[in-house]
């Protein structure tokens, strides 16, 4: 359709692009303006060039931020995923009791991240706890999770797979709901079995709906911060110190808003790779 | 494999398994809430004699009032609903003439316009947190209800749906209305805003709940108590060294939580829609 003035698109996205220019592009190009620059918020700028880059590389900062963030984002996707799917496929039916178990798991993804994480902090507490309690019951080996270096990253990966299956959960079901009908049918008179039929059928469909997942589940784990914030605090020994949360420490905590911008500029590229590369890996896969 | 078809391909006994299996899933996922609520109920020597009992020894109020008088929770509970109901009807209201621009109009730049509001997509709160803080504090505004609310004002999600959205309205319906006189600003406001009804409810309590439940945002750009939301104020119970005292801190948590829960058990079906659609 032709706009009835020649100008009325401009007032029409008029506010969505201030908006966009000024609370998205400007600080984007600013974070990268200020990441060459030492900055305390209190004395005015200093330009360094690279030096906080250098400074984050050499005092291993960078790697470490880098090294948990992707620990984290690879179990947390695999894990969410792959449980979004097998719930999805068990509960792709009409049943009152499938119905509730769908609605128990998708509430996690509904309530705030601060209440799960008080939640578990709660549920793994090495004294008192219940899964502490349930793992002495079962005469299971118990350790204090969150306070354990080689455990609390998991512990909070665990966290944040349970907060968010119920997401993957309920778009792997409408991908399903999706499938016609009349393939299983067709299958099943070929004699395939159930098996056979998820591997031929299923899957190949499910494709774009689990590049999607993988792709926001990817992002939404790499963006985890109020469960360590809540839960760790960095700690112990900075074992779950990831990279959102490097970033906050920089800036509220040391006050260095250079070093956090490098780090914010790094996150921005990484995020954009990732993203790209899984979209990339998975249109040449849904090609072959 | 929904249907009753495909069902009569299960045998009975792999259906009962299946079931013990999800009845265990289900508890998984709401045995925390009810630790946490009975918790709540408990007092302090009860946490500390039998931490793990599955149930107080009485309804014991004590740890709620604890938790009301350690913080104004009224205003906590305010300004998180004035925050959330702000962002999501300035989203709406901003995004419905974008949306239609984007859906109906064909003008020079639309591409552009519309390649500017995706690729927002992929710049989260965290990239841009500490410009906007900086630009905020130049002009005065840190510690506000507008630091809290403007940042959020365009959603490219809610944008991209509102858009395809209007993409299925035909033509000739607008083109009525052109003819009947009606301004542009009341086509999209009077006549395809309620069209767009069911959409918008999703959307709304989409980024309702979404901005309700947020901590990242209200945390860096607030440090006053006078603006602080609620998120944060139940966080801060477990930061002021409360210790052993997890009755308190699980029933600020009960009274943080309770919110979201009930919206979601009266509005699953449109929380599913929004969350569905984003596919």
């Amino acid at each position: 359709m032709r706009p009835s003035r020649r100008f009325d698109p401009l007032w029409m996205l008029g506010p969505t692009l201030v908006l966009l220019v000024v609370f998205f592009f400007v600080p984007l190009l600013q974070a990268a303006k200020s990441s060459l620059y030492e900055w305390d918020l209190l004395t005015p700028p200093r330009y360094v060039g690279l030096d906080n880059y250098r400074a984050l590389i050499d005092s291993g900062e960078l790697g470490h931020a880098l090294g948990t963030t992707l620990i984290m984002s690879a179990v947390v996707v695999v894990g969410s995923m792959a449980l979004g799917l097998v719930l999805a496929l068990a509960l792709n039916r009409p049943t009152r009791f499938a119905g509730f178990v769908r609605s128990a798991v998708f509430s996690a993804y509904v309530v705030s991240w601060v209440s799960v994480a008080l939640l578990w902090l709660w549920v793994l507490d090495a004294d008192a706890g219940a899964l502490t309690a349930l793992c002495r019951a079962l005469h299971l080996p118990t350790t204090h999770w969150l306070g354990n270096p080689k455990s609390a990253l998991y512990a909070l990966s665990g966290v944040t797979i349970w907060k968010i299956a119920g997401y993957s959960m309920v778009l792997f079901l409408a991908g399903l709901q999706d499938i016609p009908r009349s393939l299983y049918e067709a299958a099943a008179l070929d004699g395939a079995g159930a098996w056979q039929r998820f591997v031929n059928v299923t899957w190949p469909l499910l494709r774009p709906t689990a590049a999607f997942v993988g792709t926001t589940s990817l992002i939404i784990s790499f963006q985890v911060f109020d469960v360590v914030r809540v839960m760790t605090q960095g700690g112990p020994v900075r074992s779950t110190s990831v990279f959102v949360y490097a970033i906050y420490e920089q800036v509220f905590l040391n006050l260095r808003v250079g070093r956090a911008s490098a780090l914010v500029v790094v996150f921005f590229v990484l995020l954009l790779g990732l993203t790209a590369l899984q979209l990339w890996a998975w249109r040449k896969k849904g090609a072959a | 494999m929904s249907g009753r078809e495909t069902r009569t391909l299960r045998s009975p006994l792999t259906d009962g398994v299946v079931n013990v299996l999800l009845g265990l899933v289900a508890a998984v996922w709401l045995l925390p809430y009810l630790w946490m609520l009975s918790t709540s109920f408990k007092t302090l020597p009860e946490i500390v004699r039998a931490p793990t009992a599955p149930l107080p020894s009485g309804l014991d109020l004590g740890a709620y009032r604890a938790v009301l008088e350690s913080m104004p929770l009224g205003r906590y509970f305010w300004n998180t609903t004035v925050m959330a109901l702000g962002i999501a009807f300035t989203q709406i209201a901003v995004a419905l003439p974008a949306g239609y621009a984007l859906a109906k109009l064909k003008f020079a730049g639309r591409g552009v316009a519309f390649g500017l509001v995706v690729a927002t997509l992929l710049i989260p709160a965290q990239v841009r947190f500490v410009p906007v803080f900086a630009l905020l504090a130049e002009v005065g505004w840190v510690n506000t209800m507008t630091a809290l609310i403007l940042p959020f004002g365009v959603s490219a999600f809610g944008t991209f749906l509102i858009r395809q959205a209007l993409i299925s309205v035909p033509d000739s319906l607008i083109e009525a209305a052109r003819m009947d006189g009606a301004s542009e600003l009341r086509i999209i406001y009077g006549l395809l805003g309620p069209m767009l009804r069911p959409t918008l409810v999703s959307f709304f309590l989409f980024s309702f709940v979404y901005h309700w439940n947020d901590y990242f945002w209200p945390l860096v750009m607030t440090t006053d108590d006078a603006v602080r939301t609620l998120p944060l104020g139940i966080a801060l119970l477990r930061e002021q060294g409360t210790g052993v005292r997890w009755h308190i801190v699980m029933a600020g948590n009960v009274l943080l939580s309770a919110p979201a829960l009930a919206v979601f058990a009266f509005a699953q079906r449109h929380l599913l829609r929004a969350v569905a659609s984003k596919a």
